[in-house]
C-alpha cells in the first residue's frame, strides 16, 4: 500500500519506467503463455512482412519476431538478472566486510579490487570466454565478478560513511558483534544507495551481456535472446528492412525504464536525507 | 619527495603493478585451457610428431614462469608470435588494425571532448532550465541505449534510407583524409553520441558540485562578475575532475570501438579481437587483448596524473 | 536622518517540498551609520537569512518574497543585476561562518583579498595590495607582508578567519554582515578574533551586522540588539539596556544561560574512587604522543570535567578509557580492577557499567531504529528484558529523561536536537552504568536546550549516583555541573583540582587564559579583559613591545576527530 501512495505521487517519468518494468517482467513470467508461436518454430518466410499473423513479421529463418521477443525478454532478463545479484552478492559482502574489518583485510580487498578494474570490462571478458569457451555459467561468473568491484566500491564507501558514524561506535561499546553491527546499524542505512546501484549494475549487465550476445559470444543460437537476435538480423538492414531495430529497441527501452526508476528512487532518497 | 611527487608516484606504481598482473594473468589464462593448447587446436587426428613440433614452436615445452618472461620479452620487442588460424605473424595482423582503431577513437574524441565539456557546463550554469532539462533526458536515454542500438538508427536513417553514408566503414592506407573522414563517419557519430552522454553527465555534476561551494557563495557576494565567478573562483577546482571524466571517458572510447567496428565491419583491432575469440586463436587473442588493456590502463593513469596535478591543495602543499 | 540601511516587513520563503515556507515572517531592521547590530537566536530563527538578505541575496532555494531592503537610498529588491554588484564587496561586504569553505583554494589570500576593489575598478592591484598588507597589520596577522602570498589551506583558522575580515574591509565597506565568525573557533582564537573585529570597525566606523546565537559574544560588540525566534522578532533594544532589564520571558531566558553552578561535593566522598586513569599515554601511530602521561580519579557519584581546547587530547582520553584506543603506557583502573586495554577484550558487565553520550545526537542515533529499538536493544543486550517487561521499562526510561511515552514509536529523526539528546541519556541509563562519559554533550545544541540536558543530568546523578567523566571545551558547562576539574593542553594536564580550588586564583597560566577567554554577559568584558591583559603585559616587558595579544600555545593539529 505504501509503495502505491508513492507511485501516486510519482512524476510521470517514474510511472513510465516503471510501467516499462512491469511490462517486460510479465513477458518474462508468462512468456509460453503469451507467446503466438513456439520459441524455435519456422513459420513463416524469412524477413516477411507485418501481417495479422505476424505481427512484427518473422526474423532470418522465418520465425515469429513477436514471439522470439517475448522469450528474448524471458532469457536476456532472466540472465542479467541472475547476474546481477550474484555481482552484488559477492561485492557487497565482501565491501561490508572490508569496511567494518579494516586492517589488512580492507587493504588486501582492495587492492584486488583496484587491480580487476583497471582491467577494462569487455577486453577482459572476451579473453575469458576465448579460453574457457562460451557457456553460459561462465557468462554469468565472468560479468558477475568483473562487475562486483564496482559493487565492492560502493558498498565499501557507504559502509565507511556509516561506519565513523557514532551510533556505530555506541553499539561496538555496547559490546555488539560484527554480524549484529553489520546486519541492524549499517545495512538499513546503506540500502538506499544500495537499491539504487543495483538498478544501474542491472542496466549495465544487461547491456554487457547483450554486447556479448551481439558480438556472438553470449546466449547461443537456437535459444531466443535480443543480442544475439539483433545479430543475426544485422543483414538486413541494409535492405531496408528494420527488423534487427525491435530487439535493439526492446533492449534500449528496458534500461530506459530502469534508469528512469532509479533517478526517481535516488531523487526520493535525497530527500528523505533533508 | 613533496607530497605530490609522492602521489604522483605511487600512481604510476601501481599503473606498473596493474599492467604486470595484467600480463600475468593473461599468460596463466592461456595456461589454465583444459587439455593441452596444442592438442585442442590441432584435434584428435594430429600426429605426436605435429603435436610435438607446435608445442616447441608455442614453447609448451618450457617451464612456465621462462614462457612468460620469453613472451612477456618478445612482446615488448612487438613480436608477439605467430596466429594459428593462418601462421601469419600477429605483428603483422595487429599494426594496421590498432592504428585504425586508434584513428577512429581520436577522431570520436575529437568531436566529443570539446562538445560534451560545453554542454556539461551549459547544463550545469543554468539549471533545472529547459535546456538542462532536455539534455539531460536525451543523455539519460542515449546511456541506456547499446552501442549497436544507436549504430543501427543510424544506418537505418542516414544510410539505408537516405543514403548518405556508407554503412560498411572500409579504410584503407592509400585514401586520403577526408574521404577516411567520410567512411568512418558512422562509426564515428556513434562513438561520439555513446561518450559524450556519459562525459556531459559527469561534467555537469563535477560543475554543480564546486558551484554550490561556499567559496563561490563568497565570490558572489564580493559582487563578482558571473563570468569571472565561473572562469576564475569555479574553473581551476573544476580543473581536476573534468580533466578525469575526459580521461577515463577515453579510456572507455578505446575499449568501446570493440561494437563499434563489428557493426560497421571497421578493419580494426577490435573486429580482429573477436573474430579470434570465435575461431579461438588464442596467441592473437593474447597480443590484442594486453594492447587494449595496456591503452586502458596507461589512460587511466593519465587520467589520475593529470587530475592529481590539476588539484589546487595538492599542488600547493602546507 | 534617514537610516543607511533600513529593511521594512520584509518575508523570505524557503522552498521545502514543492511549497513555499515563510523563514523570515515580516521583519523591520534598520542599521545607522557606525553602528553595531546584533542579531540573537537559536537555529532556525532565520538570523543568517535575515542577514544575507540585506545585500538582497537569498541562498539557493529561497527568495524575498515581499518587503522592502532599501540600503543608502535606494530600494536593493527593485535594483538591476549591475547595481547590485556594484553594492555588495563595495559597500556591503560578508565574512562567512567557515573561513576553510569560504576561501577558494586555489587562489592565494592576497589576491583574493585584492580581487574586490581591482575588479570593481576602485584601485590598482598595487594600491589594492598595500592596503591590504596594512589591514593586515591591523588585524595583528603574522608577518602581514608575506601571507598573503599564502593559500587558505595554509594557515590557521584563527588567522584565516581574520584574513577574511581583511577581505571584508578591502573596499571600506558601510556595512560588513558578520555571520558567526567565531562559532567554529575555540575561546582563546575567538578572542583574537573578536579583538580584530572589534578594532577594525571601531577603526574605520563601520556599521555591522553580528549575527550569533552567542549573545555573550555579541554583547562585546552590538550597540544594539535584536533577537530573533522562529522568523520573528522577540525583542529589540540597546544592548546595556537589553541586558540590565530584558523585556521578554524568552530574552530572560537566554540571558539566565550559563547562571546555574552548585557546589562540589568532592569533599563528600573522599577516597570512593570508582576509575582511575594510571599514567596514560596514547597515540594514534606517527609517532606523536597526543596524551602524555595523564592521571585522573574519578570519585563515585561525581562529575570530573575535562576542560581543554581542540587539540588537547581530552577526547583521545575518552576513547582510551572506552577502550576503542588502547593506551602506549599506562593503565585504566574500574572499582578497584584493572580493565583491559582493548575494549574487544572487555566482558559484557565492565562494558554495562560505562556508558558513552556523545556530542552529535544525530549522528549517535540510528535513523533507520524507532526509539522501540533504540533503548530496548541494551535492555535484551545486558538484561536479557522481552516482550512487555521490555515496552514498560522503555516507557520508563523515556519518563525518566522527560520524554512522552507515545516517542516509543517515532524515529530519531521525527525529534528536536534536545530530545535526541535526551534519547541517548536515556540509552546510557538503559544499562544501568556506574559511569557515563559525557563527550561534549551540549556543544551542538542550542543554549537554552543546553541547559536542559545539564540540568536532566544532574537531577539524574542525584538520583542513581552514577559518576560522570565529562569532557568539554566549554568552561561555563564546567562551572556548572563539575565537582573536579582537569584542565588539559596539548595532551598533558596543566592543573587538576576540585571545582573551587581551580577556579580560584591563582591559575596555572594556561587556565588562567582559558579562564579569562569565556565571554561574560558584559558589554565592557572584551575591553577589561584587552587592558588586563595589556597591563600584565607591560609588567612583564618594561619596553611595552609592539601590540600583539599575548603569545598563546598554538592550537595543534586537531585531534577531536
Amino acid at each position: 500500500m505504501a509503495f502505491w501512495n508513492l507511485v501516486r505521487r510519482s512524476p510521470w517519468s517514474a510511472r513510465i519506467g516503471l510501467a516499462i518494468i512491469a511490462l517486460n517482467v510479465f513477458a518474462a513470467i508468462f512468456a509460453p503463455l503469451i507467446a503466438p508461436y513456439g520459441e524455435t518454430e519456422i513459420v513463416g518466410d524469412v524477413w516477411a512482412p507485418k501481417s495479422a499473423d505476424h505481427l512484427l513479421g518473422t526474423d532470418q529463418l522465418g520465425r515469429d519476431l513477436l514471439t522470439r521477443l517475448i522469450y528474448g525478454a524471458r532469457n536476456t532478463i532472466a540472465l542479467a538478472f541472475v547476474t546481477t545479484a550474484l555481482s552484488f552478492l559477492v561485492g557487497s559482502l565482501c565491501g561490508f566486510f572490508a569496511a567494518t574489518l579494516g586492517g589488512w583485510v580492507d587493504m588486501l580487498l582492495s587492492r584486488i579490487m583496484d587491480i580487476i578494474m583497471a582491467f577494462p570490462t569487455l577486453i577482459f571478458a572476451l579473453m575469458v570466454l576465448s579460453v574457457v569457451g562460451t557457456s553460459i555459467p561462465a557468462m554469468i561468473v565472468v560479468i558477475a565478478l568483473l562487475d562486483s568491484t564496482r559493487v565492492f566500491r560502493l558498498s565499501r564507501a557507504v559502509a565507511m560513511d556509516i561506519e565513523v558514524m557514532e551510533f556505530v561506535e555506541a553499539a561496538r561499546l555496547r559490546g555488539e558483534g560484527i554480524w549484529w553491527i553489520m546486519r541492524h546499524e549499517i545495512l538499513p542505512n546503506a540500502m538506499p544507495p544500495l537499491v539504487a546501484e543495483f538498478g544501474l549494475r542491472f542496466c549495465f549487465v544487461f547491456l554487457f551481456v547483450a554486447s556479448l550476445s551481439f558480438l556472438g559470444l553470449g546466449i547461443q543460437p537456437p535459444t531466443a535472446d535480443w543480442g544475439s537476435m539483433v545479430r543475426e538480423n544485422a543483414g538486413a538492414i541494409t535492405f531496408g528492412i528494420f527488423i534487427p531495430l525491435w530487439p535493439a529497441a526492446a533492449i534500449a527501452l528496458l534500461t530506459v525504464g530502469v534508469n528512469l526508476v532509479v533517478d526517481w528512487f535516488l531523487h526520493m532518497a535525497s530527500g528523505l536525507k533533508e | 619527495m613533496s607530497p605530490l611527487k609522492e602521489l604522483i608516484f605511487k600512481r604510476i606504481a601501481f599503473g606498473a603493478l596493474t599492467l604486470a598482473v595484467i600480463s600475468v594473468l593473461i599468460f596463466v589464462g592461456v595456461e589454465l585451457l583444459p587439455g593441452d593448447l596444442a592438442e585442442a587446436v590441432l584435434g584428435q587426428n594430429a600426429t605426436p610428431e605435429t603435436v610435438a613440433a607446435f608445442r616447441k614452436e608455442l614453447k609448451l615445452d618450457l617451464p612456465a614462469h621462462e614462457r612468460y618472461l620469453a613472451w612477456l620479452s618478445d612482446f615488448v620487442r612487438g613480436d608477439f608470435g605467430n596466429s594459428l588460424s593462418n601462421g601469419r605473424p600477429i605483428a603483422g595482423l595487429i599494426g594496421w588494425r590498432f592504428a585504425n582503431s586508434l584513428f577512429l577513437a581520436a577522431t570520436a574524441a575529437a568531436v566529443a571532448v570539446p562538445l560534451s565539456i560545453l554542454l556539461g557546463i551549459l547544463a550545469a550554469l543554468y539549471r533545472n532550465s529547459l535546456f538542462d532539462r532536455t539534455i539531460s533526458m536525451v543523455t539519460l536515454t542515449m546511456i541506456s541505449f547499446p552501442e549497436f542500438f544507436i549504430a543501427y538508427i543510424l544506418i537505418a536513417i542516414l544510410s539505408a534510407e537516405l543514403g548518405l553514408f556508407p554503412s560498411i566503414s572500409n579504410i584503407n592506407d592509400q585514401m586520403p583524409l577526408w574521404e577516411k573522414l567520410y567512411a568512418v563517419f558512422l562509426p564515428c557519430a556513434t562513438l561520439t553520441m555513446v561518450v559524450t552522454a556519459h562525459m556531459m553527465r559527469q561534467t555537469r555534476a563535477s560543475i554543480i558540485n564546486i558551484l554550490g561551494a561556499p567559496f563561490i557563495e563568497m565570490a558572489k557576494l564580493k559582487g563578482l562578475k558571473r563570468l569571472r565567478v565561473v572562469v576564475v573562483h569555479a574553473f581551476p577546482n573544476a580543473l581536476s575532475p573534468v580533466i578525469n571524466v575526459v580521461a577515463l571517458n577515453l579510456a572507455y572510447l578505446v575499449v568501446g570501438v570493440v561494437i563499434v567496428e563489428v557493426v560497421f565491419v571497421y578493419p580494426g583491432l577490435g573486429q580482429l579481437l573477436v573474430d579470434s575469440v570465435s575461431k579461438r586463436d588464442i596467441p592473437v587473442v593474447q597480443a590484442a587483448g594486453l594492447i587494449f588493456a595496456t591503452t586502458y590502463v596507461l589512460l587511466n593513469l593519465l587520467a589520475d596524473v593529470l587530475a592529481i596535478i590539476s588539484n589546487p591543495r595538492l599542488r600547493n602543499p602546507k | 536622518m534617514s537610516h543607511l540601511l533600513e529593511m521594512k516587513n520584509v518575508v523570505i520563503e524557503g522552498l521545502s517540498g514543492r511549497r513555499w515556507q515563510p523563514i523570515v515572517k515580516g521583519v523591520d531592521l534598520h542599521l545607522n551609520r557606525g553602528e553595531v547590530l546584533g542579531l540573537i537566536g537559536e537555529s532556525g530563527a532565520g538570523k543568517s537569512t535575515l542577514g544575507l538578505a540585506s545585500m538582497a541575496y537569498t541562498r539557493g532555494g529561497c527568495r524575498i518574497a515581499s518587503g522592502s531592503i532599501v540600503f543608502d537610498g535606494k530600494d536593493l529588491t527593485k535594483a538591476s543585476r549591475s547595481e547590485l554588484r556594484n553594492i555588495r564587496g563595495v559597500r556591503i561586504a560578508y565574512v562567512a561562518q567557515s573561513a576553510a569553505a569560504s576561501f577558494n583554494p586555489a587562489h592565494t589570500l592576497l589576491k583574493q583579498c585584492v580581487e574586490v576593489p581591482v575588479q570593481h575598478g576602485l584601485m590598482s592591484y598595487q594600491e589594492a595590495a598595500e592596503k591590504a598588507v596594512d589591514t593586515y597589520r591591523r588585524l595583528l596577522l603574522p608577518d602581514p607582508e608575506n601571507i598573503g602570498y599564502r593559500y587558505p589551506h595554509q594557515v590557521s583558522g584563527g588567522q584565516l578567519q581574520r584574513a577574511m575580515v581583511a577581505m571584508a574591509m578591502a573596499c571600506q565597506p558601510d556595512i560588513i554582515v558578520f555571520d558567526e565568525p567565531t562559532t567554529a573557533l575555540d575561546v582563546t582564537t575567538q578572542i583574537e578574533v573578536l579583538t580584530a573585529i572589534k578594532e577594525i570597525t571601531r577603526q574605520f566606523r563601520t556599521a555591522a551586522i553580528y549575527i550569533s546565537h552567542d549573545l555573550a559574544v555579541v554583547a562585546q560588540l552590538a550597540d544594539r540588539i535584536m533577537v530573533l525566534r522562529d522568523g520573528e522578532l522577540v525583542e529589540e533594544g540597546e544592548t546595556r539596556q537589553m541586558l540590565a532589564n530584558p523585556q521578554e520571558e524568552y530574552t530572560r531566558a537566554l540571558l539566565s544561560v550559563r547562571k546555574t553552578r552548585r557546589p562540589s561535593n568532592a569533599h563528600a566522598l573522599k577516597d570512593d574512587v570508582l576509575l582511575e586513569v594510571r599514567g596514560v599515554s596514547a597515540s594514534y601511530g606517527q609517532g606523536v604522543e597526543v596524551l602524555q602521561d595523564i592521571n585522573v580519579k574519578v570519585k563515585r557519584k561525581t562529575t570530573v570535567a575535562v576542560v581543554g581546547e581542540s587539540g588537547s587530547g581530552k577526547s583521545t582520553l575518552a576513547r582510551v578509557v572506552t577502550g576503542l584506543l588502547p593506551p602506549l603506557k599506562g593503565t585504566i583502573v574500574f572499582d578497584g580492577e584493572e580493565l583491559p586495554a582493548d575494549l574487544k577484550a572487555r566482558d559484557r558487565e565492565s562494558l554495562r557499567r560505562l556508558q558513552m553520550i556523545y556530542q552529535m545526537p544525530d549522528t549517535a542515533l540510528n535513523p533507520r531504529q524507532k526509539l522501540r529499538t533504540v533503548l530496548g536493544r541494551p535492555l535484551e543486550f545486558y538484561f536479557g528484558m522481552k516482550g512487555k517487561e521490555q515496552e514498560d521499562r522503555i516507557i520508563e526510561l523515556l519518563d525518566m529523561v522527560e520524554l512522552p511515552p507515545e516517542y516509543i514509536d517515532r524515529y530519531p529523526t521525527e525529534l528536536s536536537g534536545g530530545e535526541k539528546q535526551r534519547v541517548c541519556i536515556a540509552r546510557a541509563l538503559a544499562a544501568q552504568p556506574d559511569l557515563v562519559i559525557c563527550d561534549e554533550v551540549t556543544s551542538a545544541l542550542d543554549p537554552l536546550v543546553a541547559e536542559g540536558v545539564l540540568e536532566l543530568l544532574q537531577k539524574l546523578q542525584d538520583r542513581f549516583g552514577m559518576s560522570y567523566l565529562f569532557i568539554t571545551h566549554d568552561l561555563a558547562t564546567v562551572k556548572a555541573i563539575a565537582d573536579e576539574i582537569v584542565v588539559m593542553w596539548q595532551g598533558r594536564i596543566v592543573e587538576q583540582g576540585v571545582k573551587e580550588e581551580v577556579l580560584t586564583p591563582p591559575h596555572h597560566e594556561y587556565t588562567e587564559l582559558l579562564l579569562s577567554s569565556v565571554p561574560e554577559m558584559d558589554p565592557d568584558w572584551l575591553d577589561n579583559l584587552l587592558a588586563r591583559r595589556a597591563r600584565k603585559r607591560a609588567r612583564r616587558r618594561p619596553d611595552g613591545g609592539p601590540g600583539r595579544p599575548m603569545r598563546q600555545p598554538a592550537p595543534a593539529a586537531s585531534y577531536n576527530r
